[in-house]
């Protein structure tokens, strides 16, 4: 019955997929502002579902519970960086809304790229942003895969499946694909949450929960697990939170469902009630502990089946069903939309940019549909061909990794000071450190006996204190240096600096302004005007 | 002009306490008070989300952009 519901649930999904190239279909779909940012026409619920679809993924709602079961308190850190998150991003979000369209810029290496004059900054950065991307699209792969056993649908070609036509319907319907899907799966997990409410309210209830969960700790012999926090856990804990915050205003998914809403006031107005997405993911942390109560076991200790067990337990059977789809399509999405902000990223920065400059709006879009396809297959090649392991320690280095393009491209959205050259230098050292921090963390079982003795998490030890710090965050510090010392230096030695091509204006430019591409109106549904011509002619797009 | 820019500036002042307080590990790491059977460490989490909904709509309320204002 479960399995039943699970895919025909999901059967549909894709064939909605499928259908999105249909809705609001404009005159020239074969432009890359069509396929890769939907036209940038999403007006509030749309973007509100995509921002839902893309930043809360399947891997937070099946890798956080079950961090929580695992850990405890530490697990909980994605609650607070999602929340410190939105204040941050109403502000910063807008701005690379406004420059982005003044520019028609889809992706943060062009941004780069405009700010610091620098083509190649503007690649390293895309770079980064893909080679960050590519494991990211693995553990949402891994999480589908972690849903498919548990249902028992065993072997590699149900993943197969699910990829091959989720990568179709992407590559057809472009951004309206997981944008559609997102509204479908937001719908399905409010029944999850709803339900998974309902049944902790019939059990004996959080207060026994959570004393029978701090009863579980106590017995581990680890000294990092309980209900709270550690005294030596706190600066982890904290820098961990920070570094994830910035690091979402990095990867080149992260921006690209809200490019593609029509004005700021929709990207203001859905950021200011994003904090509800947090609530739910809240409550799907505290679920992990829930779970560890009703004595859920994971398969073959792989973590990230403690969630879908939960449901196969305590939920009826169609409803555990019900659950299973929602999750695999929370995979399916954010899977999507990093592929195509990957693919954007590599068409815009290295493709147009060293390869083809001339290419046209129709090349472009080609070229991206192609490199989706690449991003996704090499994902699940990823996870096909080596341990799975191997693709979350992939994951971490990636969140590591993408913190070093944070001066170049959030620090770059305040100011404009820096030079290009000290920025690439940053990345570049920031990488190596990061890279060599990690490499040197070993992962400590029970009894003191060393399981990885390499890559074995993110947060390495300070001195003897006890304390761990973030690897992530010491690699952006030792970046920030760099750049900081190095554009004092070119700038006392007078080495002319890179054209900056954005002007103040341009971050807070709205979508009444003239310069602003009009695109919205013809995908809207408004009277139709000639906008192809004044939108072409006054956009001041980069040569 | 300037006056009235400044005056929405101030507005944004309110993004500070959602953005500070979940990072005040020292003051929620506890378990006493609970809330509805949850420790604190938790709950208080969860309101800061709730804070942070509140301030953010006040504050885009109170900057929302004018609709002219581009020649």
């Amino acid at each position: 019955m479960a399995v039943t519901v699970f895919l025909s649930l999901l059967g549909a999904m894709l064939l909605l997929g499928f259908a999105a190239a249909r809705w609001r279909r404009p005159d020239d779909i074969h432009s890359l502002e069509e396929w890769g940012v939907g036209g940038r026409a999403f007006g509030n619920w749309v973007s509100w579902f995509l921002l839902g679809g893309t930043m809360y993924s399947a891997y937070t709602f099946v890798a956080v519970p079950a961090l929580t079961y695992g850990v405890g308190a530490v697990g909980f850190f994605a609650v607070p960086f999602a929340i410190i998150t939105t204040p941050l991003a109403f502000v910063f979000t807008a701005r690379i809304w406004s420059v982005a369209h003044r520019h028609g810029l889809l992706t943060p290496g062009e941004f780069a790229r405009a700010r610091f004059g620098s083509p190649s900054l503007g690649a390293l950065v895309a770079l980064t942003g893909i080679v960050a991307t590519m494991p990211y699209v693995a553990v949402q792969l891994l999480a589908l895969k972690a849903v498919f056993r548990t249902v028992g649908v065993t072997g590699e070609w149900p993943l197969l499946i699910a990829v091959v036509m989720v990568s179709l319907s992407t590559f057809r319907s472009g951004l309206r694909a997981p944008a559609l899907l997102s509204i479908a799966k937001d719908i399905l997990l409010a029944w999850v949450v709803l339900s998974a409410l309902l049944v902790v309210t019939m059990s004996s209830g959080w207060g026994e929960i959570f004393r029978r969960a701090g009863g579980w700790f106590a017995t581990t012999p680890s000294p990092n697990d309980g209900l709270i926090l550690s005294d030596t856990g706190q600066l982890g804990f904290v820098t961990l939170v920070a570094g994830s915050v910035l690091s979402v205003f990095a990867y080149p998914h992260a921006v690209t469902g809200m490019l593609a809403a029509k004005d700021r006031a929709t990207v203001r107005r859905n950021i200011a009630a994003s904090p509800i997405y947090c609530l739910v993911l809240g409550l799907m942390a505290l679920l992990g502990f829930f779970a560890l109560t009703e004595g859920i076991r994971p398969l073959d200790g792989d973590l990230n089946t403690v969630m879908p067990q939960m449901f196969q337990k305590l939920f009826p059977d169609w409803s555990a069903g019900i659950a299973y789809a929602a999750l695999g399509v929370a995979a399916l999405i954010p899977a999507a939309v990093m592929s195509i902000s990957a693919a954007n990223a590599f068409t815009r920065s290295i493709y147009r940019t060293y390869l083809r400059p001339g290419a046209t709006t129709a090349e472009e879009a080609r070229v991206s549909r192609w490199a989706s396809l690449v991003v996704k297959f090499g994902a699940l090649g990823v996870i096909l061909l080596l341990q799975p392991s191997y693709a979350v320690d992939l994951q971490l280095i990636g969140g590591v990794i993408i913190l070093q393009t944070i001066p170049a491209v959030f620090v770059g959205l305040a100011t404009g000071w820096f030079d290009w050259r000290a920025l690439v230098a940053g990345i570049i050292t920031g990488l190596a450190a990061g890279l060599v921090l990690l490499w040197d963390i070993q992962q400590v079982g029970a009894g003191g006996v060393v399981v990885k003795a390499h890559f074995g998490g993110s947060s390495m030890p300070v001195g003897d204190t006890g304390s761990t710090v973030y690897v992530g965050v010491v690699a952006l510090g030792v970046n920030l240096l760099v750049v900081t010392v190095l554009t004092l230096l070119l700038r006392l030695l007078r080495v002319p600096r890179g054209r900056d091509e954005t002007t103040p204006d341009d971050y807070v430019a709205d979508a009444d302004d003239p310069m602003v591409k009009r695109l919205d109106e013809i995908l809207d549904g408004l009277p139709a005007r000639p906008v192809g011509a004044h939108a072409r002619t006054a956009g001041s797009r980069s040569p | 002009m300037a006056r009235r820019a400044r005056a929405s500036r101030i507005w944004y002042l309110l993004l500070v306490p959602p953005t500070v307080a979940p990072l005040l590990t020292p003051l929620y790491n506890r378990i006493e008070p609970t809330l509805w059977g949850l420790p604190f460490f938790y709950w208080y989490q969860l309101m800061c989300a709730v804070l942070a909904i509140v301030l953010i709509t006040l504050v885009h309320l109170a900057t929302r952009e004018r609709r002219h204002g581009w020649q």
